[in-house]
Formats: structure tokens, C-alpha cells, sequence
């Protein structure tokens, strides 16, 4: 990788950034012309910006950090863009799923209304969150997080219907809420250190009592949790992906939301530095319940969008397994384990924006296709769109960890960093990352569930409703949008080595250690033996299936292939309701499962006589949204009361709010001086 | 030597379940088909025509391949009569589970994929079950893996001592309780049932015939054969040789067939002697199997042992 740098090395790196701010610049404004025209092509420009960043990125993963840009505008009030290998790895990150979306939004955007305010939100998006994993200060920070934060409203409410207009409030909450806890942590970190400057605090930060870093912890995890979609604050997740055109739910899911994984890293393990034991198991304690919860829920929905927004919860809860033994491992000092799990980390970080971002490209183009979220409207899909089949298929293969594709390494890395747990002196050290890696093995059992259901249920089996009926195959740049995401999801499953070689510099950066040294095909810890090769796998199973082939050829000759019906039991014939469908999938873990689901049912039964001839029968069932009813019903309740009794000082009265003005002021005169 | 001791699995398979087969038959006074019957089995059904269900997809045949092929992979991975495993370096034990989930996932598709009730409801099944039973495959196989200080078989296997620990024994009866929920025997699914109702595995692949069938049958053998032999690499690996000398590599394939066959008569005991579970009453009997391997790994943890 540093030889091809070389080539670049006469170019400074600031000059990639200025040329990938320009494209998207240039991009957001070009969409506010009013040439209908004009508005097909601006998504080339981010293409191209987004390459400006993705060198940029690589600069910043293997030179030492760097200043990029400052602007001062007084004396402690400067915009200050800063890169390091931190910073580096999430551009990077960003970067390969915004070249990917960008082809597709040329495809998917052709014929939405509003092209123009889409196009120009796009951009800014994008940008925002370069600027936040690349922001040097803390006011450059925050205003970034606000920008993407409020630019990311705009794009969950663009279709201008109630439902969204919903879910824009419900993510404007929940994200001002994680917003109020990060500039409280930021303004502890102020006070305690008197520098905005985020190299500065990090150097000063050792100063810190030991009560307030707990303090500047339990914060940055609520807060930046809330935006990574922990377990209980994903509640935001599942209502705001659905409602976003789908190529930006891709970004928001894939990219978005490791914004707050970036956060966790760099507040709690760059500018603190380490922490006790307690920080490090708890985030697996949290990644743990994150990842089982969220793959549960998600097993429940029948919503192809919202399906996929609890699986996101899922995947954090799976990163941060990785970060939490990092974090661990630091604690005890025991800094090349340290970078392993952190490399586990960052390597789902990496991997989940890309086939979340794949899969939810391949959501928008079903719901293009059939104008439906429903999967039980769906079925044989396959046969008309082969190749949205064929992405979505991949991603599938993908989020489950199954071999030889890029889940699979990373959770693979994340159970060897769990195992290295037993090398840990603490006995909590010992039981607890073991444990979450039960709990990884469980949430990867029910992720296959799940998508054997999410895929089997839609593209496969007989059509089962007039939605897909004549259904169309999505065009070609929305494909080669996918094709891209799915080949490097295969890419970064068959060459981990190369991965990990992109991803150590950001782990040294953290940890001071590389961890892993490897070539581009194979992994081995020296720690436990372990060799991983998914080329060789991925290269055996083709052999052999060649092999396969010619055996059979050998053995029976040339034979008759008969195409006929499924089999029916001899019923005239199968219709398409005769299925199974996504809620029979997942009766048996409703049941299994009961005292987490909490399923309700109703069964109405009329009758003509009773109990002999039936009416009619209506069957309701539904499981218990726990989260939105126990925890946020009460709250939301509880703040509408208040709400209604502070409104008793707004009555509207001009003279009474004169007399607010008195009062107050004859108070501070009182006790202002 | 060491690089094709996996043809030992593709080829012995269906014998072991043949020899299962034949125990069982005595076992409940009956003659019972000889012991290389599965093999005339999937020699008739390589020479067979296919039906082929014309609402399936590419999916359907694709499958057969795929959880043939993943299989014989994941036995290159297995030291079988030597742990001079070259071929190990291709994947640890956590790999292996992934490369049956990956079989697991397709057979779930191709039994979706032909829109019958049966088949979707095979695949709903399966993959409950495969819920329940990884935590325990994995908890057993880390308090190995952990003691060992490696996920690499070949050298879990070359670690284990010949005198076992407390968390070892609690380990190997949940691996049990979990090989049997794997490879579809009674008590959690009846191999011989062809009742549509109560099956699990054979629901999923109730569409097939001719060669697909002959392969996904061949593959549940060697995935049956796969996972005896890694309980024994894991849990019982006396005499398995570590070089490739030929009076080790004797010694090590006489205590194979002897492991093999009693395993063989274990599990064939508990067919014989236990009634098909109720679906719902699996879960007890898994939760109780995760349980126990919860309390090996603490016990391992607790007492160093």
C-alpha cells in the first residue's frame, strides 16, 4: 500500500481534501440550479469526491497526523480539521460506501420528485461526516455532528408524509438527546483541561480526576451511543432508516451510525487514554445485549427496511464485543491484544458498511421494483431481478459471518479476541468476553434465521401478491452500484491480510501495537494458533464442486432432468398462500423466545351455530415493543404532563409576560449585585 | 499422508451410518438392512433421473453443491488419525462451525424455494434448532479451546491430556447433547421419519431426487462422521498420532474405528431407548445442555481445570 502511495507523494495530502470538498461542494450547489437536466449527473461528482477522500484516507492511515485546515476565527473559537490514522480508517470507511451509493443514487434518483433538495442533502450529508471524523476541536466537533444531525432530519423527512414527519421527530429527539450528553462531555473535558484542541486535551488528559473520566465515560457512551444505536437507545433506528429514500438509509445505516462508534473510540481509548477494567467489560456487556436484542427484533419484522435497521443494532452490538475487549485488554496493559480486538473491531466497522450498505441498496431496489416493504408481498423475486437476487444474496451471506465473505473474518477476529480473554489476570476478564462470545454465537445463529427468512421469504418460492407481478429488473447503474459493494464484500472476505494491513495503522494508533501481521490471504495469531485462509476455502469449495460435477457426469451419464410441480399431497394444485410464510418462520423462536417477545394474540370467532359452523375467524397477533412501551411510553407521558403544566406561564397574555421581564430583572438587581 | 486423511471421512461416513443402522436394528430384535446399504443407496441415486420442481430457482441447484462441497472442506480442517494437519492452517474450529452454518443457510433457502409448506417448514425448524444449539457448540468447544490455549483442532487435540478435568466432562455432555440436535437424531428430529409433519432435515429436502439427493444425503453423513470425529479430537484424543510414521498412524486409525464404533453404539443406545421429543420440549433439553457447558467454562475458569 505505501509503494503506491508513493506516487502520490509529490501531491500534498491537504490538496486531496480540498479537491473532495470541492466535488461535493460543487455537487450540493450544481443540484440547487433548476436544469432538470443537470440534476442526473451531480452524483458523478460524488463519486469523485469520494475518491478524493478514499486518498486522502489512505495518506492519513500510513503518515503520522497531520493539520489539514484552520481557520481561526477568535481566540479560542477556530475551525480546525485534524487527520490521524484514527480518522484516516473512518474516511476510508465512509468513503467506499459513499463511492458505491452515489453510482446507484444516479439510478434510483431518476425518478423521484424533488431531485434538486435530495441531491444538494446528499452532498452535505456526506461531507458533514467526513467533517466529523476529522474534526481537530471541539467546536468544529460538535457543529459537524449538528450539521449531520440536522441534514440527516431532513433526509428521514423527504417524503413529506405524516409517517416520516413521525419519524424525523422521533430521530430529532433521540438525537439531541445523545447530542446533550456529548457537548456535556465536552464541556467537562474544557473545564478539566482548558484546551479545545483535541491533541492538546489527550496530552493534559492524565490530569483528569479518576470520579470525572468515569463521568466523561458513562457520558460519550450515552451519547455517542445513542447514535451507534445501542441497546436501549436504538429505539430512533428502526423507525428513521424506513423512512428515508433507501440509498440515504444505506448511508445512515452503513456510515452514520459508526460515527458514534468513532466517537467511543476516540474519546474513551484515544484522549483518555486507558480506563479500569469496569469500562472495557461493560461495553461488552452492552455489546453483548445490543447484538441479541437487536438481531431478535429484527427477526420479528416483516418490513424489509426496518428488518434491516435492528440488524444495524445488532452489528454495533457485534463491534463493540470487539472494542470492549480492546478496551479491556488496554486496562491490563496488555496492549498487543489490545490491538487484535480493536482490529476485530474496526474490521466489522468496515465490513458492516459495506454489506448493510449493500443490502439496503438491495431493499430500494425491491421496494422500486414491487412498491411494497412487506416481504410476505413479495416471492420468486429471484427469477425477475436476478442480479438485485443475486447482490442481496451476498449481503445476506455477509451479515451472517458465513465463509468466504467479509462478515465471517471479522467476527472470526472478534470470537479469537473474546477467547484471548482467559490470558487476562482478572477472573471478571476471564468469564465475562467468553461469555459474549456465546452471546456472539447465538446472534449468529438467529442472524441466519433471519435471513434465510428476509431472503428466502422474498426472492424465493412462488409470487405471493399481485405486487409482484410484473416486476422489472432495477437498471443497470442501481446494479453496478450493488455489483460494487458485493464484489468487495467477496474482496475484503478472501484477502484479510490486506484488510488488516488498512485497518493495524488506526489500531496502533490506539493501542501502540499492530497486533496482527499477515499477507493478503491468510490470517494467523501466534496467541492461539490460529490460521484462517477463506481464499482457500472459497478456492476448495469451487474445486471440489468442479470435481462434484464430473463425478456425477462419470457415474450416471447424460440424464433426464423432469420439471414438474412441488410437491402437493395430491391437492389439485399449491397456491401461492399454501407458503410458508415470514410469521410461520419465525413461530417456533416467537415461542421459544416468549419471555423476550412477549407475544400477544387475539382470536375472534364468529359463529352461524355454535360451536359447530364458523362464521368467520380473525386471528391478530403481535409482539410487545418492550423498549417503546415500558421505557419510552412512560417517559413520553410523563414529559407531555409536565409539558401541559408548564403552559399554564404561556397564557398568551402580553401584560403577564411584561411582568415575567419585571420580576426577573428586580431579582437580578437583587441578586446580581 | 496427512493432507488426505479427509477421504477417510467422505468415504467411511455412510458406513458409520449404515453400522448405526444395523445396531439398531438388533437392538430392537430385528434383522435390519446390511451395513453398506447407504452405500447402494447413493449409488442408485447418482444413476437416477431428477424432478425437479419448476417453481425453484438457481438456488435449488446450487445447493446440493454448496453443502457437499463446504462439508468436505470443513473435513479437510479435521485431524481424523493425525494431527500433523497441514491443511489446518485453513481454518480453526470457529471457521468450522461457519462453513456448516454456511450448508445450514443454503439447504434453509433450497427448502424454501420451492414454495411447499413442508419444505418452508423444514427450514423454520432447522434453523430454531441450529439457535439453540451453536451457544452450546460453542461454549463446550471454547473451555477446550481456552484450556488448550488454541482454537486449532490439531492442537487442542495434541494438548488434551489422557486425564480429564471437571469442566471437561461437563464440556463433552453438552457437545453431545448438541451433536445429536446437529445431526438430526432422536431425541430433536428422527432420521427415519418420512412423516412430513415431524420432520426437520428431511422436510428441507423432500423436494429432491436422483443425484441432489444422493449429495445432500452424502453430505449429512460426512457432516454426521465430521462431528463424532471432532467430539473425539476435542474431548478423547488418545492415540491419535502426531507425525505421520506408520506404526503411529496404525495405532492412531485402530483407536479411530474404535472410537467410531462406539460412538456408533452410544448413539444408536439413545435412539433405541428415548422417545421423539415434543418440538417445544427441545428447548429444556438444550437449555439444560448450555447450562452445562456455562458451568464448564466457569468451572474451568474457577478451578484452573
Amino acid at each position: 500500500m505505501l509503494y503506491s502511495l508513493r506516487i502520490f507523494s509529490k501531491i500534498d495530502p491537504e490538496n486531496f481534501l480540498y479537491i473532495g470538498v470541492l466535488f461535493f461542494l460543487s455537487g450540493a450547489v450544481i443540484s440547487l440550479v433548476p436544469i432538470q437536466k443537470v440534476k442526473n449527473y451531480i452524483y458523478i461528482l460524488s463519486v469523485l469526491g469520494s475518491i478524493g477522500f478514499a486518498l486522502l484516507s489512505l495518506y492519513l492511515l500510513f503518515t503520522l497526523p497531520l493539520n489539514l485546515f484552520s481557520l481561526p476565527i477568535s481566540s479560542i473559537f477556530e475551525f480546525s480539521f485534524r487527520g490521524d490514522a484514527i480518522s484516516g480508517f473512518f474516511v476510508l470507511a465512509i468513503s467506499i460506501l459513499t463511492l458505491a451509493v452515489s453510482i446507484y443514487s444516479i439510478g434510483y434518483t431518476k425518478e423521484m420528485g424533488g431531485k434538486g433538495l435530495m441531491g444538494f442533502l446528499f452532498n452535505i450529508f456526506i461531507l458533514s461526516m467526513y467533517a466529523v471524523v476529522l474534526s481537530g476541536n471541539i467546536v468544529t466537533f460538535i457543529m459537524s455532528w449538528e450539521t449531520m444531525s440536522i441534514v440527516s432530519y431532513f433526509l428521514v423527512t423527504f417524503d413529506r408524509d405524516e409517517k416520516s414527519a413521525k419519524a424525523g421527530l422521533v430521530y430529532a429527539v433521540m438525537t439531541q438527546i445523545g447530542t446533550a450528553f456529548i457537548i456535556a462531555l465536552f464541556l467537562i473535558l474544557y473545564k478539566q483541561t482548558a484546551s479545545m484542541n483535541f491533541s492538546d486535551i489527550k496530552t493534559l488528559s492524565t490530569q483528569i480526576p479518576e470520579n470525572i473520566r468515569h463521568l466523561i465515560f458513562i457520558f460519550s457512551i450515552i451519547g455517542f451511543g445513542t447514535k451507534a444505536g445501542i441497546i436501549p437507545l436504538h429505539t430512533w433506528l428502526p423507525i428513521a432508516h424506513p423512512a428515508a429514500p433507501s440509498n440515504i438509509s444505506s448511508l445512515m445505516s452503513g456510515v452514520m451510525i459508526k460515527t458514534g462508534i468513532y466517537g467511543i473510540i476516540r474519546i474513551c481509548m484515544d484522549i483518555l487514554g486507558q480506563g479500569p477494567e469496569w469500562w472495557g467489560i461493560s461495553v461488552i456487556v452492552i455489546g453483548a445485549v445490543s447484538s441479541i436484542i437487536g438481531v431478535m427484533y429484527a427477526l420479528m419484522e416483516h418490513d424489509l427496511k426496518r428488518l434491516l435497521a435492528y440488524h444495524s443494532v445488532e452489528n454495533i452490538g457485534i463491534i463493540l464485543l470487539g472494542i470492549g475487549a480492546s478496551m479491556m485488554f488496554k486496562s491490563h496493559g496488555l496492549y498487543t491484544l489490545s490491538s487484535i480486538a480493536l482490529i476485530a473491531g474496526l474490521y466489522h466497522v468496515l465490513n458492516h458498511g459495506i454489506f448493510k450498505g449493500l443490502l439496503f441498496l438491495g431493499a430500494g431496489s425491491v421496494m422500486h421494483a414491487t412498491h411494497t416493504k412487506n416481504m410476505e408481498d413479495m416471492g420468486g423475486l429471484l427469477k425477475e431481478m436476478p442480479y438485485t437476487g443475486l447482490f442481496f444474496l451476498v449481503g445476506s451471506v455477509s451479515i451472517c459471518a458465513l465463509p468466504p465473505f467479509n462478515g465471517f473474518v471479522s467476527e472470526w477476529l472478534t470470537y479469537q479476541s473474546l477467547l484471548l480473554g482467559f490470558k487476562s489476570p482478572s477472573v471478571v476478564s476471564k468469564i465475562i468476553p467468553p461469555l459474549g462470545g456465546a452471546a456472539l454465537a447465538l446472534t449468529g445463529a438467529l442472524a441466519a434465521a433471519c435471513f434465510v427468512k428476509a431472503f428466502g421469504i422474498s426472492f424465493l418460492g412462488m409470487p405471493r401478491s399481485k405486487h409482484v407481478e410484473d416486476v422489472k429488473e432495477s437498471s443497470p447503474l442501481m446494479i453496478a452500484g450493488m455489483g460494487v459493494l458485493a464484489l468487495l464484500c467477496l474482496v475484503f472476505g478472501i484477502f484479510p491480510g490486506f484488510a488488516v494491513n488498512l485497518i493495524a495503522p488506526a489500531s496502533f494508533a490506539v493501542t501502540g501495537s499492530y497486533g496482527i501481521t499477515s499477507n493478503s490471504g491468510f490470517l494467523y495469531l501466534t496467541e492461539t494458533s490460529a490460521g484462517l485462509s477463506p481464499m482457500t476455502i472459497l478456492f476448495t469449495v469451487v474445486i471440489m464442486s468442479i470435481a462434484t460435477i464430473l463425478f456425477i457426469r462419470r457415474l450416471g451419464g447424460k440424464r433426464k432432468i423432469v420439471y414438474g410441480d412441488s410437491w402437493d399431497c395430491g391437492i389439485p394444485a399449491l397456491t401461492p398462500r399454501m407458503q410458508y410464510t415470514a410469521t410461520a418462520f419465525t413461530k417456533p423462536i416467537r415461542m421459544i423466545f416468549k419471555r423476550i417477545y412477549l407475544p400477544r394474540r387475539e382470536l375472534k370467532v364468529s359463529y352461524i351455530v355454535k360451536p359447530f359452523f364458523v362464521k368467520s375467524i380473525k386471528y391478530s397477533g403481535e409482539i410487545t415493543p418492550f423498549f417503546e412501551r415500558y421505557i419510552y411510553e412512560p417517559v413520553t407521558v410523563f414529559t407531555h404532563k409536565i409539558a401541559g403544566k408548564v403552559r399554564l406561564l404561556q397564557s398568551g397574555s402580553l401584560h403577564l409576560y411584561l411582568g415575567y421581564i419585571l420580576i426577573t430583572l428586580i431579582l437580578l438587581l437583587i441578586f446580581g449585585s | 499422508m496427512e493432507y488426505f486423511q479427509f477421504l477417510i471421512i467422505i468415504i467411511f461416513s455412510p458406513l458409520i451410518n449404515g453400522i448405526i443402522k444395523k445396531i439398531k436394528a438388533t437392538m430392537q430384535g430385528r434383522r435390519g438392512p446390511g451395513i453398506l446399504q447407504p452405500y447402494y443407496d447413493l449409488i442408485r441415486l447418482f444413476k437416477k433421473d431428477m424432478v425437479i420442481s419448476s417453481v425453484t430457482s438457481w438456488i435449488f441447484k446450487a445447493t446440493p453443491y454448496i453443502v457437499f462441497t463446504a462439508t468436505i472442506t470443513a473435513s479437510m480442517i479435521v485431524p481424523v488419525i493425525t494431527t500433523k494437519a497441514s491443511l489446518g492452517m485453513m481454518g480453526d474450529v470457529i471457521a468450522l462451525i461457519y462453513i456448516f452454518a454456511l450448508g445450514r443457510f443454503f439447504m434453509a433457502l433450497a427448502g424454501l424455494d420451492a414454495g411447499t409448506a413442508f419444505g418452508g417448514e423444514g427450514s423454520s425448524r432447522e434453523m430454531t434448532v441450529a439457535i439453540l444449539v451453536e451457544p452450546i457448540m460453542m461454549l463446550s468447544i471454547f473451555t477446550a479451546a481456552i484450556s488448550a490455549g488454541s482454537t486449532n483442532i490439531a492442537r487442542i487435540a495434541q494438548i488434551q491430556g489422557i486425564f480429564y478435568s471437571p469442566s471437561h466432562i461437563l464440556a463433552l455432555f453438552a457437545f453431545i447433547v448438541a451433536i445429536i440436535a446437529e445431526t438430526g437424531r432422536i431425541p430433536v428430529d428422527n432420521p427415519d421419519t418420512h412423516l412430513e409433519l415431524t420432520m426437520i432435515h428431511e422436510g428441507m429436502l423432500l423436494e429432491y431426487s436422483g443425484p441432489y439427493l444422493a449429495l445432500m444425503e452424502w453430505a449429512h453423513y460426512m457432516k454426521q462422521m465430521l462431528l463424532f470425529t471432532i467430539a473425539v479430537d476435542i474431548f478423547f484424543p488418545l492415540g491419535i498420532s502426531n507425525n505421520t510414521e506408520f506404526s503411529g498412524i496404525a495405532i492412531s486409525f485402530s483407536a479411530y474405528i474404535l472410537k467410531m464404533l462406539f460412538i456408533a453404539f452410544l448413539t444408536a443406545f439413545v435412539e433405541s431407548t428415548r422417545a421423539k421429543m415434543r418440538f417445544f420440549q427441545m428447548p429444556s433439553l438444550l437449555g439444560w445442555a448450555f447450562v452445562l457447558a456455562l458451568l464448564s467454562l466457569l468451572t474451568y475458569i474457577m478451578m484452573g481445570k
